[in-house]
């Protein structure tokens, strides 16, 4: 199987996934969680009553202070409210308000975000990721310094920033879409899974690097030859190593626990899109920029 | 490093025989604790419990920025530390749980993120977190208007000597007049503080002496002064209930709040959907563990076994470091865990394809076992590193269970390239190569 011949096939199917996500993203955008947005939101549980009408539990808060954004029902019994910040002593308030109309309430959670705290969180969060990935691409480019002609350990780092960016592209587009479908929201856990995925995409990259270093040490094979056979050699286990860390976010995502069920999707995407992009991109564009290089140094030279 | 592969397996056998001591829950046998040693007396100080994050055990995050207005420069990290001292001690009296204190000084904003866990009352422990809880003893002025000796107000009272920092003691009892019913404060004040008591009681007979509480008063009217109290103790009355008067005692003696704290962000967790979460997280963590588990013996047959076995010893080392740090367990941070086992057992495939390869190409089994580890490490040396500096950036970035998360990831990493390389050789060495 070449790889390598077929690169262009595999570039636009990369592009094919990639450009739904970003149009959505610049359609609909992520759907921000109360991380990034300040405000106030808490589940509340109805232990007194079958079930509730959402209406009316957003009218006794309406009442009482002003503006709550949305109530939805999470279960029959159970209200998600959502609102602007508001002061801790403001939810006593409406909860007692609350209380004195549906009967006994249970706070299953409640969180508030301030503005300031959430404006920071989304600074630290592109400067995270974009550290993440600089870092990243340095101890490449020096873990491979020693590389030989005809690549560069520049070219590496070069093409390992490509794929890592290209799976962190896959993630934030699948989850617009999510967002914009099933208001799946994005915190800071996303954030955190993302720079995981940024550290895992490249374990499989690493690997078919090392393969073709050493092969490019051993044999005189062109290098489009070189880099199809060490694929090749270190398919099965870039494979069978995504697929157990696959199990595991699967069996996670599947039967474990609410609250954390969206960062390991997004872990489970990214790492999916990560192997991919490591067999099916990082190491034919190296391909690619040697063979612009060249070209561009025969202009020059021509 | 294995000069003696036997002594070396032994060695494996013991070290992974004592982390399942370490790993198991408690379990008594006719009444007596055979296992989860109560380790807080010896030089360890380690109660064996594992300790549970915000979302498992519930509880209330509160990221609190203290007003440093009053304060100058110079001296605003040392009050930042005792902010955060105090409020250690308020929430260790409460007895429940222990908090978790991170300070933090951003864009010049000096800031206490709080984690409370294990809490179920979190009204209470956010009320008495909140309060700067600065106690004054005010006199009535000597300039008054006339009408101010019928019935006094607060703007009335000037500060004199005394305040929360010359108390010794402060207790919440039972109230003993049936005037004031509910319960008091009962106070307990230093050497010093009881002559500055007495002094003040001296000049200030059949006049009322009223107590301020971050400049809002309380007991309020004031009580007269009947005649001049020198023993140095005195009570705080209000009807307050066993709560108040509980959380008010606490504020008193672990100390004022050196600047005002503001609450900036607040994140409360119901216990049910903490227990909830546990048992789920243990099922699912189970369920792929052993999908693992089946996929390497399938696919790599006998060395698949080795894969499993080295894998086991991984899992029960890493969750006893995770008791022994301690480290905070999140859902996270399970799922952090969970996730370095499927990446642990990555360095295996590697060794093993490359044994497979080796083999493949002619070699004999203990050549292709040397080569095969040989091989592999500087590819299980570079990716792993790049995972560890993300662990270390996340760990930067984040507070909570994101720290959690990269903590658990960092470790289990570590540790695998450890069992993955150690465990592994040492187990191949002695049973792989022999049956040539």
């Amino acid at each position: 199987m070449n790889i390598i011949k077929y690169r262009n096939l595999f570039f636009a199917f990369s592009l094919l996934i990639i450009i739904p996500g970003l149009i959505a993203l610049r359609v609909w955008g992520l759907k921000l969680g109360i991380d990034f947005t300040g405000g106030t939101i808490w589940e509340l549980k109805f232990t007194q009553q079958e079930t509730i009408n959402p209406q009316e539990v957003q009218d006794v808060i309406n009442q009482n202070m002003g503006e709550a954004h949305q109530v939805v029902l999470t279960e029959k019994n159970s209200a998600l409210i959502r609102m602007k910040t508001v002061e801790e002593d403001k939810i006593e308030d409406l909860k007692t308000k609350i209380s004195e109309k549906f009967g006994q309430t249970e706070t299953v959670r409640q969180e508030t975000v301030g503005p300031t705290i959430s404006k920071e969180l989304t600074q630290k969060s592109m400067l995270a990721v974009g550290v993440a990935i600089l870092g990243i691409v340095l101890y490449i480019t020096w873990a491979f310094r020693s590389i030989p002609k005809p690549t560069s350990s520049m070219a590496f780092g070069f093409c390992t920033v490509f794929a890592l960016v290209h799976d962190v592209i896959v993630v934030v587009g699948v989850f617009a879409i999510l967002g914009h479908f099933f208001s799946i929201e994005v915190d800071s856990l996303f954030i955190t899974a993302l720079l995981t995925v940024i550290g895992f995409s490249v374990h499989d990259t690493i690997v078919v690097f090392d393969r073709i270093r050493e092969n490019l040490k051993k044999s005189d094979l062109p290098f489009e030859d070189i880099v199809n056979t060490s694929l090749l050699q270190t398919m099965s286990r870039s494979l069978n190593t995504s697929l157990t860390a696959i199990l595991v976010l699967l069996a996670l995502f599947l039967f474990g626990g609410e609250t954390v069920k969206y960062f390991v999707l997004a872990l489970l995407i990214g790492i999916i899109s990560g192997t991919y992009s490591s067999i099916f991109n990082a190491s034919p564009l190296l391909i690619t920029w040697n063979n612009i290089k060249g070209r561009l140094a025969r202009r020059k030279s021509g | 490093m294995q000069k003696s592969p036997r002594i070396f397996f032994v060695l494996i056998i013991l070290l992974t025989l004592l982390a399942i001591y370490v790993d198991l829950p408690k379990i008594s046998v006719f009444g007596k604790n055979i296992s989860h040693p109560n380790l807080t007396d010896t030089f360890l100080k380690r109660d064996l419990e594992p300790k549970l994050g915000l979302d498992l055990a519930g509880g209330v995050q509160l990221v609190m920025s203290a007003d440093m207005e009053s304060i100058p420069e110079q001296d605003r990290q040392s009050a930042l530390d005792s902010a955060k001292n105090v409020i250690e001690n308020r929430i260790n009296s409460l007895g429940v749980t222990e908090p978790v204190i991170q300070s933090s000084l951003t864009n010049g904003q000096y800031r206490l993120i709080v984690e409370i866990p294990g809490i179920s009352d979190i009204d209470q422990a956010v009320s008495l977190v909140k309060k700067t809880a600065h106690l004054e003893f005010r006199q009535l002025k000597n300039d008054l208007p006339p009408e101010a000796s019928v019935s006094a107000s607060p703007e009335h009272f000037e500060k004199t000597s005394l305040t929360g920092k010359d108390l010794k003691r402060a207790q919440a009892v039972p109230s003993k007049e049936p005037q004031n019913p509910g319960y008091v404060v009962s106070l307990d004040f230093t050497g010093d503080g009881a002559k500055k008591f007495e002094e003040i009681t001296k000049n200030n007979l059949q006049k009322p002496l009223a107590m301020f509480l971050d400049d809002e008063p309380i007991s309020w009217p004031p009580p007269i002064v009947q005649a001049v109290i020198s023993d140095g103790e005195a009570q705080i009355s209000g009807n307050f209930t066993s709560k108040e008067a509980r959380n008010l005692s606490i504020q008193l003696n672990a100390g004022a709040l050196p600047a005002p704290l503001k609450i900036e962000s607040q994140t409360r967790v119901g216990p049910s959907i903490g227990q909830q979460s546990i048992e789920k997280s243990i099922i699912a963590s189970t369920i792929g563990l052993v999908s693992v588990a089946i996929f390497m013996i399938v696919y790599y047959r006998l060395l698949g076994i080795f894969a499993v076995i080295a894998l086991s010893v991984y899992t029960v080392l890493v969750f006893s470091v995770f008791k022994l740090v301690p480290i905070t367990l999140t859902l996270a941070g399970i799922a952090g865990f969970v996730l370095s086992v499927g990446m642990a057992v990555d360095a295996n495939i590697l060794i093993f394809e490359r044994i497979k390869e080796e083999r493949k190409w002619g070699k004999p089994k203990i050549e292709a076992f040397f080569s095969g580890f040989d091989r592999a490490w500087t590819s299980i040396r570079d990716s792993n590193v790049s995972s560890l500096i993300t662990t270390a950036i996340l760990f930067n970035f984040g507070t909570g269970a994101i720290r959690g998360f990269a903590l658990t990831l960092a470790i289990g990493i570590i540790i695998s390239m450890f069992t993955a390389i150690t465990v592994s050789r040492n187990l191949l060495r002695l049973f792989w190569i022999g049956k040539t």
